[in-house]
This record gives C-alpha cells, sequence and structure tokens, in this order.
C-alpha cells in the first residue's frame, strides 16, 4: 500500500542540460523521467521551424535524449513523459522511432498525444463566437488575427494517462501543461480520480516543484548561495510520491546541488500569481496549503496539500507577429564611465530624431549602473566601466534597421573611452509576442495514438 | 532599528506577461512576522516607483514563511516585447532585498535581527 513511485525530473527548458536526462536514468532507481521543453515563446519558434519544413516543429534535443536512455526504456523499464512534440508531436514520435530502430532498441511503444493545437480551427472557432480576447488587455483576437503564427490550448493530465493506460512507454505531447508531465504518471500509478482533488493537486505541485530542473535542487538558488556544493556535477529533482498524494523532493546520491525546505521554497514561489488558485486543467491547487519539512539529507517533505474543482475553461497560448527590435551596446570605462554612457545615449536619441526615424518604444540602460535595480542602485558615478545598452522596438523594419548603423559611429565621433563593439551591428528581430486567452473545455479534443 | 531585508529573507522572481512575481521568504521562520508587519503593499509600491507602471499585489504564505509580490507593469510590456536586460523579471526579487524596513528596537532583539549598521561593520572587517 506504501508504494512508491519515482517521477525524475530531466529538462527544465528547451536549452538545458543535455546529459541531464542521461544522468538521471543512471544515477540510481527511477519509474519516470519527465522532460519538460515548453516555455511560451517556444511553440512559435517551432511553428516557424515547421513551416520551411513540415517534418519539423518539434524540440529536436528530445531526439538526443532519447537516444541517451534508450538502454533504461528498453532493459530498466523507465517510462519517459515529454512535451517535445511542440507543434508536431507526430513528427518528434516518427524521428524517436527512427532513433530507437537505428540503435536495435525493441519494444518502445510511443504514446502521441495530439489535439492542443488550434490554429487550424481558429477562424472557425472566432466564427462560432469565441473570441479569444486576451486575458491581460480584454481585446479580441480579431484585431490581431492575420499576424497569429500558432495557437494551442494548455492540456491536462488525461490524454497522458491514456497513454499510459495504453501501455506507451514513451509519451509525447504538444502543449500540455509543465505540471501535468509529472502528475499524470502518478494519477496513472495510483489510480487518482478525476475528482481525488487533493491528490492531483499535490501531483500538480510535484510538477511545479521540478518542471524547471536543478532549480529546485540548489540551481539559481540564492539561499546560503556559496555553500551550495558541486553545481558543475548538480543533481536534478526526483519525486518520491506515494498514493496518498505526499512526496518527498530528493536526488540521486553522488550528484552536486542541494535539496532542502530553502530550495524547494524557493522554486515554489517562482512565478507565482494568487498562491490559493494555482489553476490547471484537472485541478486547482491551494499552494498555502503545502507543508515542507526536512527529512534527512537532500530530502524534503511535501504534505498537505488542498486541490478543488477546476474551472471550465482552458488557457490557450496564442503566438502573433508584434513588429521589430534591436538592440545595441558599447561599453565606457573609468574615470566617468557612467557620465561618457550618458552623453552617448542623448547624442544617439538626438541623431535618431534628425533621422526621422520613429519607434514604438525606445529604452536605455547603463549596465553596471541601473539595468536590473535601477535608481534603487544608488550612486555609481566611479563605477569602472558602464555598458550603455539601447534598444529600440517598432513595427517598420527598415526603422528598426537603420539604428543598427547609428553604433558603430560613435566609437570615433562620440564620447571617449569606449569599448566593446567588436560583435558588429546588432541584428534586428522580429518580434514573436504572446497572446494568453480562455476557451471552453468542450472544444478541445486530445487523442491519443500509440505506434511501435 | 533599521533592517535591510536581505539579511533577513532570501527571494526569487519570475513573470507572467508584464507581471513581475517576487517570492520573499524569512530566513528564520520566527522572521516571518516581521515580513508580514513591514513588508506592506503600500511600502513596496513605494520602493519600486518609478520602476513599475502599475499596482502591486500581496499574498501570504504562512505555511512557506513567505509573502509572494505581484508587480505589475514592471517589464517594459514583457516577454519578447521588452527591452530590457531583465525581460522576465528573474532578478527583481534582489531589487526588493534592498529594502529597508524599521523594527522596534524590543522585537529586534527578541528576535536576533541583524541590523544595517553590524552588516556593514561585518563586510568591513
Amino acid at each position: 500500500m506504501n508504494r512508491v513511485v519515482r517521477v525524475a525530473g530531466g529538462q527544465g527548458f528547451w536549452g538545458d542540460d543535455l546529459d541531464a536526462p542521461r544522468r538521471q536514468v543512471e544515477g540510481g532507481q527511477i519509474d519516470y523521467l519527465m522532460l519538460d521543453y515548453l516555455a511560451e515563446v517556444t511553440m512559435s519558434i517551432l511553428q516557424k521551424q515547421k513551416e520551411r519544413d513540415p517534418s519539423l516543429g518539434y524540440a529536436r534535443d528530445f531526439v538526443g535524449a532519447m537516444e541517451s536512455v534508450l538502454p533504461a526504456v528498453v532493459d530498466k523499464g523507465v517510462r519517459v513523459i515529454a512535451n517535445a512534440g511542440g507543434v508536431n508531436p507526430p513528427a518528434a514520435a516518427a524521428a524517436v522511432k527512427a532513433v530507437a530502430k537505428k540503435n536495435n532498441a525493441a519494444g518502445v511503444r510511443i504514446g502521441v498525444v495530439t489535439g492542443d493545437d488550434l490554429l487550424g480551427r481558429l477562424d472557425a472557432l472566432l466564427d462560432e463566437g469565441h473570441a479569444l480576447a486576451n486575458m491581460d488587455t480584454g481585446e479580441p483576437l480579431s484585431s490581431i488575427r492575420s499576424e497569429v503564427l500558432s495557437a494551442n490550448a494548455y492540456i491536462g493530465s488525461e490524454p497522458i494517462v491514456e497513454a499510459l493506460a495504453k501501455g506507451a512507454n514513451v509519451v509525447i505531447t504538444g502543449r500540455s501543461t509543465d505540471t501535468a508531465l509529472t502528475m499524470a504518471p502518478l494519477r496513472h500509478e495510483f489510480g487518482w480520480s478525476a475528482t481525488s482533488w487533493d491528490q492531483l493537486a499535490a501531483g500538480i505541485v510535484a510538477g511545479h516543484i521540478i518542471e524547471c530542473g536543478a532549480q529546485c535542487s540548489g540551481g539559481n538558488c540564492l539561499y546560503d548561495w556559496r555553500s551550495i556544493p558541486d553545481l558543475a556535477n548538480v543533481g536534478y529533482p526526483i519525486v518520491e510520491a506515494t498514493a496518498d498524494g505526499s512526496f518527498a523532493v530528493t536526488k540521486h546520491p553522488n550528484t552536486g546541488g542541494r535539496v532542502s525546505v530553502p530550495t524547494v521554497t524557493e522554486q515554489l514561489v517562482y512565478e507565482m500569481g494568487d498562491p490559493h488558485s494555482y489553476i490547471t486543467p484537472d485541478v486547482i491547487a491551494d499552494f498555502t496549503s503545502i507543508r515542507l519539512a526536512a527529512d534527512g539529507e537532500d530530502r524534503v517533505r511535501v504534505t498537505g496539500i488542498k486541490g478543488r474543482a477546476p474551472t471550465d475553461k482552458l488557457k490557450v497560448s496564442i503566438a502573433y507577429r508584434s513588429g521589430f527590435k534591436a538592440v545595441g551596446t558599447l561599453v565606457y570605462a573609468w574615470p566617468d564611465a557612467l557620465e561618457k554612457a550618458k552623453l552617448a545615449d542623448e547624442i544617439l536619441r538626438e541623431r535618431l530624431d534628425r533621422l526621422g526615424l520613429k519607434f514604438d518604444r525606445v529604452l536605455t540602460e547603463f549596465v553596471g549602473a541601473n539595468s536590473t535595480h535601477g535608481r534603487l542602485a544608488g550612486d555609481q558615478s566611479e563605477a569602472p566601466e558602464v555598458q550603455l545598452r539601447f534598444g529600440v522596438r517598432g513595427q517598420n523594419r527598415a526603422a528598426v534597421e537603420r539604428f543598427t548603423r547609428e553604433i558603430a559611429p560613435l566609437v570615433l565621433n562620440g564620447p571617449p573611452s569606449v569599448t566593446g563593439f567588436a560583435g558588429g551591428r546588432p541584428k534586428v528581430e522580429e518580434i514573436v509576442a504572446y497572446w494568453p486567452a480562455l476557451i471552453d473545455k468542450s472544444v478541445v479534443k486530445t487523442s491519443v495514438e500509440v505506434i511501435e | 532599528m533599521k533592517v535591510q531585508l536581505v539579511d533577513v529573507a532570501h527571494a526569487r522572481s519570475g513573470d507572467k506577461g508584464d507581471t513581475a512575481n517576487v517570492g520573499l521568504i524569512a530566513l528564520r521562520p520566527e522572521w516571518y512576522d516581521v515580513l508580514q508587519q513591514q513588508v506592506t503593499v503600500e511600502r513596496v509600491a513605494e520602493h519600486f516607483r518609478g520602476m513599475i507602471e502599475g499596482d502591486v499585489e500581496r499574498y501570504e504564505l504562512p505555511n512557506l514563511n513567505a509573502l509572494n509580490f505581484l508587480l505589475h507593469g514592471a517589464l517594459d510590456g514583457g516577454g519578447t516585447l521588452s527591452l530590457k536586460t531583465d525581460a522576465q523579471g528573474k532578478v527583481y526579487s534582489t531589487a526588493l532585498l534592498r529594502m529597508t524596513i524599521d523594527v522596534p528596537d524590543s522585537d529586534a532583539s527578541r528576535l536576533g535581527l541583524p541590523s544595517v549598521a553590524s552588516r556593514k561593520s561585518a563586510s568591513a572587517r
């Protein structure tokens, strides 16, 4: 009855430590490997890749990760759950199938979850009266409809549980919530019902703790940071859960980093909104109910979590084109580094004005003096160096492009003691912005296919 | 007695759109009440005056000895729109830790709170 299920976090975002998944399956006993690849902007990047090549649109790091953990999947029965599918889960599945074949790995059954992608249905949904209004501003989606690049509903644990029940040992989803990737295997293993609110909420909290990888096990931890050992060999987190929903957070032995009440608390408050209502498609978790207790070295017990019924909406993540930006930098040295950088800023603004360039936004920061703490940083007039960081944003690409040519001349025709321009002209970047919206749950139908 | 938050709390921050959140966590459980009483919405709004465009909200998590602050309009539009170095509000947490609060001497000595003056003399050594 006190059976323990171990879910290991092996990836906190697309771009995380490539070798962490392998270390998680080889460092000790685990049952599930959870890999979170998707951030808000990731979907639009993947959509652009898919437009160029229909066989892309997923997090390609995942294929290498799968290759590195295939022996554990085949021989040790570790099951992998990842939202690496991005905007093209079937293509990710095909790539994993190919890499399994190349390695003669038998018995890899891939569960593919689809149905979160709403891009092809967008006009029909708008016609049916779903406004998909921006949750922050209230604007209707129609105001930016022509600029939309991707639209995906955040889906919950159900299709993942279904794939596991069908025998999949690798589950690939698109825009699943990060937390569902951890909660779903616990729900599957312990048979939690769709209304076991407290247990489901516990699974969500477990997911929130490990969804950012080592950020709960000593990485980016401010508390007593000098004392955190061996971050070069940092251990990624593992949840050890039991059927009642209580769990421990730990990491493999002989790894660096730390799992303690402070490291877990810092992760719990990360990106937190109203702690009473952490809303997911499956359940609303109450973060004010969480109890943490030290439970030996690198081990924290988590208990007491309460949940309640969710809403009848799903959040939708929509990415759309929203103009262009560029950021240029120059470094000024002591004496009077800040004063020189400020004069360069004035000169640059006057030149841009004279050129008649119009931008929606111009922002100057003085890195080394005010870029992270603003006026709170106090007097920095004696700083040894200051980086002028000058950014512009606007709808007109040509104007932003023209701006990028105004940085370098300052090296010879502006204030003295300037360096740090070796990188060349700043690059113009197309902005893909994020539009959060809600949609009725009933219109999003997921489906699961298991391929061998 | 003047106490700086960096000596009594740790913190982590993140983003949701144009809103930065700062979770402020007491370094010792017995120091939470001081944070709860002193680090008010009004004080935090004043601390960040001119740096954020919107309101400040505060939530209490006594179970974690923590307060969660939402700083609206803190990220120059947020996400990919923002031109800021800290576009995702990752280090707003440390800016809050600069705040100084005024704790009655009797409470400060009962709780063993470090004063701003004691830290300055420690770092000078």
